[in-house]
């Protein structure tokens, strides 16, 4: 005899799941990665596979305890492991990867519940805390498209478990390069005062520059996704825009004091946060309305911190302080209810046309890992009834 | 009798080490726990103090807890234990200056450490000298075990040295954080949800016994 | 009430002058053996210290338990024959995190500023504290200029710190890279001990160049 379900609405699913959305975005990373591989050769191929191993491994074993939502098949791991390599320089020693990558996984998704519970972009996370661990190694670049890429480790990447990585001035010495070589374009800004071709930052195809994939790459991905409406194109969008417009206030004010906000825009890891990272479903507004302040809050705090911080890159903090203030925003920016003036009482004579904008990431039904009540596990003891 | 009293002197002990450890049951003290546990020795130092303060204080306290009024209790606490932490302040600076200057002003602040207050009105002040002493001697002891498996792992993990001796020889890898107050919090949360998990499988594992 | 209080009181104070009395030697000889640990440090050669006061006036004082005011403190550092081998003067700014306190060697020989000792920082470790150990950052004091002008009322040249690898004169201070902030401080501090001290110690060299 068949049973009857019973169960509340929705009854009809769209086709959108967790694991197609998170599947597509694997596959719009693969060519920026493939593309870093071909900058850095065998150390960036290592490292993606270290990082991302080490996520999926914690993510197996997370899983394992029961607490947590999500499983390894959504490939939320992956997608974190892929972005945490792909923010490290190449050169960065395995074993810290693999810190980073459990941390990101452990610290940043697994102790608040799992997927969609995430405060925080874990990729960020796990970033943060070997930023704080390790600021010698994570400052240490190299320049890219070097010879003999495909068949030699960099040798900071080989370092033992806790132990200091090899120095890689003196590796570039051996090459004959300037150890300048091995500063991000951004670094050297702020340290030395020489700025970039924004061209060349780009493409990140002319040699020896310490840049990560090309910002032109990831655009393409990006835009790729956002046709296929998998992430939002406000949340990019309001991040360069805001990031361009104060950059570009700050240049026309003082234009020998402030690098072109071209520089601004494609150098570092502005175009990757802000198309991969900070359009993390769990840890952005759902508002189209807040994704516009959150997107605008993340570019004016990565200008600023960049150009008056200690730090010569500020996209990680700005993006982890959009997440913090996430709720808040979407608590400010709360579509107001059908007959609801924003004040609160019914305004008289006003309509209200529903705007298409309000079921951007609801609409046909999709099923985002987002704001989902939390189940409550059966305890202990009620797991153990049956059998006594 | 005298078998009896030990079991209850024993207990009296034991209560601060496990049962109510004051960091990692109680949550208390934890200005100090945060603060000072860059170090094992640092941990230590801090622990020996704090223990002396709480047994000192705790003895002083129940000697006088038939004569001092209710109405100012608190303000007599306090200057108890004001009292013994300033000369714990002397003593240490007798001792080495160089601990004196890394432990700072968390000397001063173990007047205002909840663990011994908490103890000297919620103990002290009720039992006879002796017991409250061992009992003060037992929460001093828990604080020390507390400080000191923070101040363990992250003078590992932070400076690759252990008692200030090197571990893992000159080519170690420190990792900064952990000596930086955020390495304190995720030191003490990871031993945090170490006991709260031990604790969660205890009592499922009572449970099925029980059943 | 009253009685208990004043008991209470009495025990405590007791128990506190009780202490002091007892530690009071121990204490001084430790902060006298830390204090002449940094001076020995920064001033190698010496072998014995006296502690002095520059004045403003341009005299120089024994130091005693009361300084006066707009004095600079600073150890005179003597060789077994009691002659004057080196000055040190403590001086502080503020670093990345807290303000960084150090203690430099005068050398009057060379007018010029010889070791540091770091006295006390809270800079991040990694960064900020290699200060103490950085080898190129140290080689920075075997020989730092530090000549007056003049009119003998302030340096020559401001010691100043400069970016990584832009050392040119011997008045300025290479900063380790990345970690500039704290080199400034350092930089910071010697420069204004030294314009306060050197003016009015330099003059007054022969008064303390035999130990008294």
């Amino acid at each position: 005899m068949g049973t009857v379900e019973i169960r509340p609405a929705p009854h009809i699913r769209g086709e959108r799941t967790v694991e197609k959305i998170m599947l597509n975005v694997v596959y719009s990373l693969v060519p920026v990665c493939l593309f870093y591989i071909y900058q850095y050769g065998i150390s960036a191929f290592a490292s993606i596979l270290v990082v991302t191993g080490a996520c999926l491994l914690t993510e197996r074993w997370f899983v394992k305890t029961g607490t947590q939502s999500g499983n390894l098949a959504d490939y939320s791991a992956t997608i974190t492991g892929m972005l945490l390599a792909l923010t490290l320089p190449p050169g960065f020693p395995l074993w810290m990867g693999a810190v980073a990558g459990f941390v990101a996984i452990a610290l940043g998704k697994g102790l608040f519940g799992g997927l969609g519970f995430n405060v925080f972009n874990p990729a960020l996370v796990g970033r943060a805390f070997v930023q704080a661990a390790f600021p010698t190694a994570i400052a240490t670049y190299t320049p890219s498209f070097l010879p003999g890429r495909f068949l030699e480790f960099i040798p900071s990447s080989l370092a033992w478990p806790l132990m200091m990585p090899a120095d890689a001035a003196t590796w570039l010495k051996a090459k004959q390069l300037d150890a300048l070589a091995g500063a991000t374009p951004l670094a050297k800004w702020k340290f030395e005062g020489i700025l970039a071709e924004a061209g060349d930052l780009l493409t990140s195809l002319a040699g020896h520059m310490a840049v990560g994939p090309s910002p032109l790459l990831i655009l393409a991905c990006g835009a790729y996704l956002a046709f296929r409406r998998y992430l939002d194109w406000r949340i990019p969008t309001a991040i360069l825009g805001g990031a361009g417009a104060v950059a570009w206030l700050l240049y026309l004010f003082g234009p020998g004091h402030y690098p072109n906000p071209f520089f601004m825009l494609f150098s570092g890891g502005l175009i990757l946060g802000a198309v991969y990272m900070a359009t993390d479903m769990a840890t952005s507004p759902v508002t189209p309305r807040g994704m516009w302040i959150y997107g605008g809050l993340i570019g004016l705090l990565t200008v600023v911190i960049r150009y008056y911080s200690g730090l010569p890159e500020g996209v990680m903090y700005a993006i982890l302080i959009g997440n913090a203030a996430t709720p808040l925003i979407e608590r400010i920016t709360q579509p107001a209810p059908f007959g609801k003036g924003v004040f609160g009482g019914a305004r008289k004579g006003a309509s209200y046309p529903l705007h298409p904008g309000y079921i951007s990431r609801e609409e046909a039904g999709a099923v985002t890992p987002k704001k989902r009540i939390l189940k409550n596990k059966p305890k202990a003891d009620e797991r153990r009834t049956p059998n006594s | 009798m005298s078998s009896a009293t030990t079991t209850r002197g024993w207990d009296e002990f034991m209560e601060g080490i496990w049962k109510q450890n004051p960091v990692f049951v109680m949550v208390l003290g934890m200005c100090p726990t945060l603060a000072v546990t860059v170090s094992a020795i640092n941990a230590i130092s801090m622990g020996i103090a704090t223990t002396f303060v709480l047994i000192a204080s705790c003895g002083l306290v129940s000697l006088m807890r038939r004569i001092v009024p209710k109405e100012v209790r608190i303000a007599t606490y306090i200057v108890i234990i004001a009292t013994f932490v300033t000369a714990v302040d002397y003593f240490i600076q007798a001792i080495s200056l160089a601990l004196y200057d890394a432990l700072g002003a968390f000397i001063q602040l173990i007047v205002v450490n909840c663990i011994i207050l908490g103890r000297a009105e919620a103990h002290a002040s009720k039992t006879p000298p002796l017991p409250a002493m061992v009992n003060a001697a037992g929460m001093g002891a828990g604080f020390t075990i507390g400080l000191l498996a923070l101040g363990v792992v992250r003078e590992i993990l932070g400076n690759g040295t252990l008692f200030g001796l090197s571990l893992f020889g000159a080519g170690f890898q420190p990792w900064v954080i952990m000596v930086l107050p955020p390495g304190g919090f995720f030191v003490l949360g990871t031993w945090l949800l170490f006991f709260a998990w031990r604790a969660r499988r205890k009592q499922s594992a009572e449970v099925t016994q029980h059943a | 009430m009253l009685k208990t209080l004043g008991l209470v009181s009495g025990i405590c104070g007791l128990v506190i002058v009780g202490s002091y009395q007892g530690t009071y030697e121990a204490v001084a000889a430790n902060k006298r053996i830390a204090m002449e640990r940094a001076v020995f440090k920064v001033v190698p050669a010496a072998k014995s210290i006296e502690e002095y006061y520059a004045l403003d006036g341009g005299s120089i004082a024994k130091a005693g338990a009361e300084a006066p005011a707009g004095a600079v403190k600073f150890f005179a550092g003597y060789d077994e024959a009691g002659k004057l081998v080196g000055v040190a003067a403590a001086g502080g700014a503020k670093g990345y995190a807290d303000t960084v306190r150090i203690m430099f060697g005068y050398d009057p020989a060379c007018q010029c500023v010889k070791n540091i000792g770091v006295v006390s920082m809270r800079e991040t470790p990694g960064i900020g504290d290699k200060i103490v150990k950085d080898k190129e950052f140290l080689a920075n004091f075997e020989q730092l200029d530090a000549k007056l002008n003049a009119e003998m009322n302030a340096l020559a040249h401001e010691i100043k710190t400069v970016k990584h690898g832009s050392k040119a004169d011997a008045w300025q201070v290479d900063a380790i890279a990345g970690a500039t902030i704290t080199s400034r401080a350092v930089g910071k501090a010697i420069n204004d001990t030294a314009q306060a001290l050197l003016p009015k110690l330099v003059p007054n060299l022969d008064k303390i160049k035999d130990k008294s």
